[in-house]
């Protein structure tokens, strides 16, 4: 098992460049998601670690060691396809022997691991078939068994699920979640959705444009995040932003929309007037009357126990995720509070949130 | 799971597109049942009209075929002592006596040498340049694909001069090896063109996958791209064996003795002692035996093979 460091690392392909000047370390045993819209540059990135594509310039540091102009067969990494990429020509214990053939294990040790794998991966009545009339589940097993049999250093999973039926999705996130968690294998897993990410990862990377946009928990990414990129891509609904022209110093503990003070945490940082951006998720925003901040119903979605409810406000519109006991009738005047301690705020020139005293400690991309 | 529907033929349009194929079958399978036929004819039978389409089969033709034969004076015939072997048998009832073997076995191994060399060369050439088009960056690839394109844009008989007098001052007149460069340089554009168009099909993944397993760029190559490009492969040997085998305007012009290939050499028995129409069928049907059982041996890649990449997956 392995620590990787990402330092500085960049590529690009003749004119276009993929992957812009990127750093970041993966933990050993850590479950780290690459996450990002298509083109984003997250399977570039992941296909530099595995030694499939050399990067242009940076280093990719594999328990200290620089790998990062090494070919893939020589960095002990195992990689989990999109397609799974399953020999068709094999069958599929041959399929999952293929890594331990390729260094010389002898005979019987690959029997016995591929067939512990097996066990494992709950495929053993499928050792002996095709792989052409595998159902997708059984081809995602193969192919992570192919992964681990190895007993790799690293796994890199090129958006594994992406190729499965929703329903089936579901299932093997977890499973697999429980697989890395048995083997505690430090695992790099690319996805461009964002539910998936929150859902697997200990540690997230936010790729937009190839320049990573942020990179921590997905607690942190979901409740401080660093850009409106990243604002805008994690959380559905996704957070709403609130534009207005104001200014502010460092030490204050609110802003002024139109002359309506909203609380803020503390804000570390001073701006002279400029446009500003006010980052509030749906889940923060409550519905008063006594607020002096107004705005009208424009529509409510029921979701059971909750609603979200679409406002039209001074300055943009914002849904509200309520409790679905409260009634918001569409065209009423309703007044909007906001949980101070989770609001964001961010330089509409820039795309970058201001330093509070609640995003302190997170790292910004 | 498909966006087009299909339907099943009625029985009506299945009787009618049976008929067609079996009506197309005949025709195309008639000039090979005539030229096997005539091959098992005597003499006689080979030209007597109308055809006999009932005959008694004789070995005369392959007889005539793998042998010269001579003439003796009446009387000389008479005090022969009898026939030891049955094709000395079969050529005494046609009044002659063996004189020796011919040269249709040597030119007929001649076509094998060429034919599959060639073959061989232009599959084994065609492949690595192939791929090398398919996976790398090859500099001024279009330009380099077109170039190899164009070099099946005129009739290579169109340069049969020049390719004549290059050959006779490179010592490569009558000689194995040149023919077998000759037909490896008209083959491996399409080997080329083809084979890339394979390569192409197969995703990158699988490589990719070998690479990450612990293979070397070669070994993955080897182990994966190559069993999955063997239904291309065999087509594409189809084709080039086909051509090879059948060629014969160069054979002509470049050979004469020690590399004269089945084609040219064919002609020939119709002249040795009147029209000897057995003997040349014979010669033909032995000649097309090795192009029928390697198509027949590789028949189910050939038939992929044609399809291959009709159909987006």
């Amino acid at each position: 098992m392995a620590e990787i460091v990402i330092r500085n690392l960049r590529k690009e392909f003749g004119a276009f460049t993929a992957v812009q000047q990127s750093s970041f370390t993966i933990a050993d045993g850590e479950f780290f998601m690459l996450l990002g819209p298509s083109g984003c540059g997250k399977t570039t990135t992941l296909r530099m670690i595995a030694g499939l594509e050399l990067p242009t310039s940076g280093q990719i540091l594999i328990d200290g060691e620089d790998v990062s102009q090494k070919p893939a067969s020589q960095r002990d990494i195992a990689m989990v396809f999109q397609m799974f990429a399953l020999y068709p020509h094999l069958n599929v214990r041959k399929n999952i022997a293929y890594p331990l053939v390729s260094q010389g294990v002898a005979k019987d040790e690959v029997k016995r691991r591929v067939e512990e794998v097996a066990r494992i991966l709950r495929i053993e009545h499928l050792l002996d078939k095709g792989v052409g009339g595998l159902s997708g589940g059984d081809r995602q097993r193969v192919a992570l068994g192919r992964a681990i049999v190895r007993r790799p250093k690293a796994f890199m999973m090129d958006e594994p699920l992406g190729a499965l039926d929703a329903e089936f999705r579901e299932l093997m996130a977890e499973e697999l979640r429980a697989l890395h968690d048995r083997m505690g294998a430090t695992t790099v897993y690319v996805t461009h959705d964002q539910l998936e990410a929150m859902q697997m990862g200990d540690k997230i990377v936010v790729m937009n444009h190839g320049v990573v946009e942020q990179f921590g928990t997905p607690q942190d990414i979901y409740d401080h995040p660093a850009t409106l990129f990243v604002a805008d891509f994690i959380g559905s609904p996704a957070m709403n932003f609130l534009r207005f022209e104001g200014s502010f110093r460092a030490g204050d503990t609110s802003v002024s929309l139109d002359g309506i003070p909203i609380a803020t945490p503390e804000l570390q940082a001073e701006a002279a007037p400029r446009p500003l951006v006010l980052g509030v998720r749906p889940e923060h925003v409550t519905l008063t009357d006594d607020s002096p901040y107004r705005a009208r119903v424009e529509a409510s979605e029921y979701l059971g126990t909750t609603q979200i409810v679409t406002l039209s406000t001074p300055h943009g519109m914002v849904k509200a995720r309520i409790p679905s006991g409260h009634v918001a009738r569409t065209g009423e005047t309703v007044g909007l509070s906001f949980t101070a301690r989770s609001l964001s705020l961010f330089d509409a020139a820039t795309g970058r949130a201001f330093r509070t005293a609640a995003n302190a400690g997170v790292h910004h991309g | 799971m498909s966006a087009y529907s299909v339907t099943e033929p009625t029985g009506r349009s299945k009787l009618v597109a049976g008929l067609l194929v079996t009506l197309y079958a005949v025709i195309t399978l008639m000039p090979l049942l005539w030229i096997i036929s005539t091959g098992f004819k005597s003499g006689p039978d080979s030209i007597s009209y109308p055809p006999k389409i009932v005959f008694e089969p004789s070995l005369e033709g392959y007889v005539n075929l793998f042998t010269t034969r001579t003439r003796v004076a009446a009387e000389e015939f008479q005090n022969l002592p009898p026939p030891d072997t049955w094709y000395d048998e079969i050529v005494r009832d046609q009044g002659m006596v063996i004189a020796g073997p011919s040269r249709f076995g040597e030119r007929f191994l001649n076509s094998v040498i060429i034919g599959f060399g060639s073959t061989f060369l232009s599959i084994f050439l065609g492949t690595l340049a192939a791929y090398a088009f398919s996976r790398f960056k090859v500099p001024l690839k279009d330009d380099l694909l077109f170039f190899i394109l164009s070099t099946r844009m005129m009739p290579p008989i169109a340069v049969a001069i020049p390719i004549f007098l290059m050959y006779r001052e490179l010592g490569l007149s009558d000689t194995h090896l040149g023919m077998i460069l000759l037909y490896t340089a008209v083959n491996i554009s399409l080997a080329v063109w083809l084979l890339k168009g394979f390569i192409d099909e197969i995703p990158r993944e699988y490589e990719e996958a070998a690479l990450i397993d612990g293979y070397t760029r070669f070994q993955a190559f080897r182990k994966v791209v190559l069993p999955q490009a063997a239904t291309g492969i065999a087509s594409t040997a189809i084709f080039c064996l086909i051509f090879a085998w059948n060629e014969y305007a160069f054979a002509v012009l470049l050979t004469s003795g020690t590399a004269q290939t089945a084609p040219p050499f064919i002609p020939t028995i119709i002249g040795v002692g009147g029209q000897d129409w057995p003997a040349v069928a014979a010669g033909a049907t032995i000649f097309l035996l090795p192009v029928m059982i390697f198509t027949i041996l590789l028949r189910k890649h050939l038939l992929r093979g044609i399809t291959f990449g009709a159909v987006r997956k």
